[in-house]
């Protein structure tokens, strides 16, 4: 009964696991990635994505005692981390399952497939 | 009413009339689309300065011819220019009717146009978009808002639905009668799906998608019109009439949900109670049994009670008996539930939820966790209300849901014996 539902498909990176690749293969991962978006442009599943910078580029703030304290790097220091996103607007959860398979990084990391909270509600 | 509000209404009742005349004489309904939306924004734009023109319908469909014979020309001329073979260029003014031609087949017209945009060979979401697109006469923006996407996704969507309409080669004429009672469903659920679409928004930014509500009704009171017989879309009128005649109470200033026991009855619109109630009575007395008919008695029963607790739940509960008859579902079970345990106490409400948690339809849905949640706490068991409510709270993804789940929760905190 529900319409459409957007997902958020997050693909964790690990560079240690992609240090090892090949450059052939980095390349076809990044190649791949134009040839997966297409057919969901086409579709007018794509809502939006982006590529995000290394975590080391991060700058965190926190605001303690209503005084902003900003320090250099990521909120936690991890082996995997939030490498890009697409988010999509698809019909099922199975469908973005389906999508998240094709992210080429999917192969080598994981691709994390998450609903994106809305605004609409029953009263219950 | 404003002019421009008068005028807005006037476009959105022609577009089908338009477009299914334009498809009518010229076939290619993508084109057509594309020339009637061309059409429409000169009429929004001229109207207002100039004055609604004697026959508002044979202007845009004169405007529209013209922007499709216009587009046929372009082609042409660049096909001469590749040197193939010339084709076909129409004169317009051979195409344009005299005022007023054709009008019978007005009605049967937007019926046509209905069932072609909820062809069974497209998406839900491209029915729901090509419907309000071509029968409804949004804008590809407006769609794009009320549903939250980008533009570039709807347009998107939206041709794409076309060019599966024009691949199919779904002819512009009323589906065999066999297959119309079914292509009817489709339409009716189109329709179900877009009031749903606007019913579940809340307020803030989304404040413009209550306008799908508004839309959904317009298009179901006009297949009402056109099919005054059918007993199951008389239900599903009555069924939107109904709920939301409840919406300037269902929500507080801030968005937050409130639910049905707790709204203020005297925010419900009567006039809309009055209208739906009428409808679904004269309904039930003259049409087979349906679906959509027996959740609007289920709503007027709700709309008709001046308080909660005067609610007649005995009544509602045999329509959920009725309901899980024809139309068994996991969701109508759940409603289900709270009917008998509004009749016959939490516990038997809570027996009837059990089989639920094996429905691999319901894993992980959050409304069985909150239906249970509030027997709970009807039972007095108040710690596990408050687990379930927090599970619930997890597991929904509404905004609004989750703050009101939470909330309830909270209330539960020290509360246990």
């Amino acid at each position: 009964m529900e319409a459409a539902v957007k997902y958020l498909l997050m693909i964790h990176m690990n560079p240690t696991i992609f240090e090892t690749l090949s450059e052939a293969e980095r390349n076809a991962v990044f190649s791949a990635h134009d040839a997966f978006q297409k057919p969901i442009r086409e579709s007018g599943e794509l809502v939006g994505f982006a590529a995000l910078a290394d975590p080391s580029n991060s700058t965190t703030v926190r605001v303690r005692g209503g005084v902003p304290a900003v320090t250099d790097g990521p909120y936690v220091e991890a082996k995997e981390f939030l490498a890009g996103y697409y988010a999509v607007d698809c019909e099922s959860l199975e469908r973005a399952i389906e999508l998240a398979a094709q992210i080429p990084d999917a192969r080598y990391t994981a691709v994390e497939v998450r609903p994106v909270m809305h605004e609409a509600g029953l009263e219950l | 009413v404003s002019a421009p509000a008068r005028i807005e209404d006037l476009l959105r009742e022609l577009t089908p009339q338009v477009l299914g005349a334009l498809v009518r004489r010229y076939g290619q309904f993508d084109a057509c689309e594309d020339a009637v939306q061309e059409a429409l924004l000169a009429a929004a734009l001229q109207w207002p300065e100039q004055g609604v023109p004697a026959n508002p319908r044979g202007w845009l469909i004169t405007v529209a011819s013209r922007r499709l014979t216009d587009q046929w020309r372009g082609e042409s001329a660049r096909r001469r220019r590749e040197a193939t073979a010339a084709a076909l260029t129409p004169t317009d003014e051979a195409f344009i009717p005299a005022p007023g031609a054709e009008q019978p087949a007005d009605q049967d017209d937007t019926l046509i146009l209905l069932f072609m945009c909820c062809h069974p060979a497209l998406s839900p979401a491209s029915q729901i978009a090509l419907t309000l697109r071509a029968v409804g006469g949004l804008t590809t923006p407006e769609i794009a808002r009320a549903f939250l996407v980008p533009e570039a996704t709807m347009a998107q969507r939206i041709s794409r639905a076309k060019q599966s309409i024009k691949a199919s080669g779904i002819p512009f004429r009323m589906p065999p009668e066999r297959e119309r009672a079914q292509r009817l469903r489709v339409v009716s659920h189109v329709l179900y799906l877009i009031f749903n679409e606007g019913y579940t928004a809340t307020s803030g930014p989304d404040l413009h998608r209550g306008e799908l509500t508004g839309e959904a009704i317009r298009l179901t009171r006009a297949v009402h019109r056109l099919l005054p017989d059918d007993g199951e879309v008389a239900g599903l009128l009555a069924l939107m009439v109904l709920t939301d005649a409840r919406r300037p109470a269902r929500t507080r200033p801030d968005g937050a949900l409130i639910p049905l026991a707790e709204q203020d009855r005297q925010r419900w619109d009567q006039a809309a109670i009055q209208e739906g109630v009428a409808l679904i009575t004269e309904t039930l007395a003259h049409a087979p049994i349906g679906p959509y008919q027996i959740q609007a008695a289920i709503a007027a029963i709700h709309d008709e009670a001046a308080r909660a607790d005067e609610t007649d739940w005995p009544q509602i509960l045999a329509l959920y008996e009725l309901l899980e008859r024809i139309a068994p579902g996991p969701m109508v079970t759940l409603n289900h539930a709270v009917a008998v345990a509004m009749v016959l106490g939490p516990q038997a409400g809570l027996d009837l939820l059990a089989p639920l948690d094996a429905d691999s339809r319901l894993a992980k849905n959050h409304r069985l966790d909150a239906v249970r949640a509030h027997l709970l706490e009807m039972a007095g068991d108040y710690a596990a209300a408050r687990a379930s409510y927090r599970t619930a709270a997890r597991r929904t993804t509404s905004l609004p849901e989750q703050r009101y789940l939470e909330t309830r929760a909270a209330r539960l905190t020290g509360t246990d014996p």
